[in-house]
């Protein structure tokens, strides 16, 4: 096996706050359904949310619920989505060579949360703190429950990576193919952060947590009126193979990752750094062997506070500003920040591009912010395009993390 | 408490832990582990919810006193009959 094997994509399991499969949340992003809703969070009350709405029992016995988490919940059904969708005869698989890689924002702040409200019940006498805590606050949680979900005694581990977490899943997941640590990765990301209080609180904090009074309209990256995120929970993990196991098995492929890069700002704990995320999109594009204009989608990071979309734009320009190929949008305007699910999912929403040549678009748009004008960003009502080669996304998170994912069409 | 209502103060904290479970099918006398799928973790959850609802400590040593409804509501009479 080579140390540049190629990796595809084989099968899908998505939970978003506007559909529970590929095909649920793709109509949901050429009709303009929102995932934003009324939610209500402990102590602070009404605030906006995107909440997920799948079958929890599908996969999951009512008892694996209760010992289990959000996080946990949602990638196991994820992983089993994908896994189905991916036609993968389970039963003659090796599940010691199965790895599962996936990305989260942050993990633990749910129950401990809800452990601290629990004991403040009991004057905080430790003696009612759970020992369910331990086990559903390691970092590894969500990935863990995946293995003892689905009898996988391969790798797995969660990839730590704010708000660039999804993409960092798909790419710790293509390199253990290309290591041949594993011949099955079932790679994404996670988020569970609707169900603590604090990340709300904190945005508040911030003042980076949007308001609106339809709720559907609050997430509105780009928008010159846009005053910040809506958060949101949901998943989305790929099955990904090396292309010759792929081909082997006659495995339908979604596309093939060509491309992806990872650095940090090095420069603020918050402020993202245009210079820094333009050389990682930079990175991704050689690693891949293109140039800007290959691109026929950049799916942006935007979360909707002030500067941040600034920043991803400067650096989008600096790349892309002269490219006549590349459109750009964005999915958070549907879905809110789906955290550590959210390069992931956005990526995903694009993929069914490569058979309809259709860009989603970005929503909520009424204005668009003089300082957040690129080529070609597809706003408010989806466009069709020529063929769609290429698809990149850009995400990038809290501490300066950035990371960028190239998926190419793949033709047979 | 009297016994039938201690008996029925484990069946419930049982069905909470355990909701894919028929309750109404335990044998008395049988472990309970024999009759379900209960691990430690879920054992030391009827531990922690005797604690939560009625105050009552059961020390790690008699732990196998849990062992089957019978022994349950024999050991924890007790601690309970003027709850």
């Amino acid at each position: 096996m080579s140390s540049v094997s190629r990796v595809v994509i084989t099968g899908i399991g998505l939970t978003a706050p506007n559909g529970n499969t590929l095909a649920e949340f793709r109509h949901s992003l050429l009709s303009g359904k929102s995932g934003v809703q009324a939610y209500s969070t402990r102590y602070m009350g009404a605030v906006l949310a995107g909440v997920c709405n799948f079958d929890e029992l599908r996969y999951q016995k009512k008892k694996e619920l209760r010992r289990g988490t959000r996080a946990g919940s949602i990638a196991i059904y994820c992983a089993n989505e994908a896994l189905k969708d991916s036609g993968i005869a389970w039963d003659k698989t090796d599940r010691s060579r199965v790895g599962v890689y996936v990305g989260v924002t942050e993990h633990g702040n749910v129950e401990t949360e809800n452990e601290i409200a629990a004991i403040k019940e009991y004057n905080y006498d430790t003696k009612f703190w759970s020992h369910h805590h331990n086990p559903r606050t390691v970092a590894n949680n969500p990935a863990g429950e995946v293995t003892l979900n689905m009898g996988i005694v391969g790798p797995h581990y969660t990839i730590g990576a704010a708000c660039a977490a999804g993409n960092l899943g798909f790419i710790q997941g293509l390199q253990m193919l290309r290591l041949g640590e594993v011949d099955l990765a079932l790679a994404g990301g996670v988020s569970e952060s609707i169900h603590t209080f604090g990340i709300f609180a904190s945005f508040k904090s911030q003042g980076a947590l949007a308001t609106h009074a339809d709720p559907t309209k609050a997430s509105r990256p780009f928008d010159r009126d846009r005053n910040g995120i809506v958060v949101s929970e949901g998943g989305c993990v790929y099955t990904l193979e090396r292309l010759e196991d792929a081909l082997k098995r006659g495995a339908r492929i979604y596309g093939e990752i060509v491309g992806y890069a990872c650095n940090s700002d090095a420069s603020d704990f918050v402020l993202p750094n245009p210079e820094r995320q333009s050389q990682c999109m930079g990175a991704a594009l050689k690693k891949a062997g293109l140039v800007p204009d290959d691109i026929n989608i950049i799916n942006t990071h935007a979360t909707a506070t002030k500067l941040g979309d600034i920043q991803e734009c400067l650096a989008i320009r600096s790349l892309f500003g002269a490219c006549k190929n590349v459109h750009i949008n964005n999915t958070k305007s549907f879905i809110g920040h789906a955290m550590g699910a959210a390069g992931a999912l956005e990526l995903t929403g694009n993929l069914p591009a490569f058979e309809d040549g259709i860009v989603h678009p970005t929503i909520n748009v009424d204005n668009l912010d003089p300082d957040c004008e690129l080529p070609n960003l597809v706003l408010n009502e989806p466009k069709r395009i020529d063929k769609v080669r290429y698809i990149l996304n850009n995400s990038s998170g809290m501490l300066g993390i950035n990371s960028a994912v190239i998926v190419k069409r793949y033709d047979a | 408490m009297t016994q039938v209502q201690i008996r029925q103060a484990i069946l419930d904290i049982i069905a909470d832990i355990a909701p894919d479970e028929d309750t109404t099918a335990i044998k008395d006398d049988v472990r309970l582990r024999e009759q379900m799928d209960l691990d430690s973790m879920d054992f030391l959850d009827i531990v922690m919810e005797l604690r939560k609802r009625y105050n009552v400590e059961v020390p790690e040593a008699d732990y196998m006193q849990l062992a089957s409804l019978a022994s349950s509501v024999k050991y924890l009479e007790p601690m309970l009959k003027d709850k």
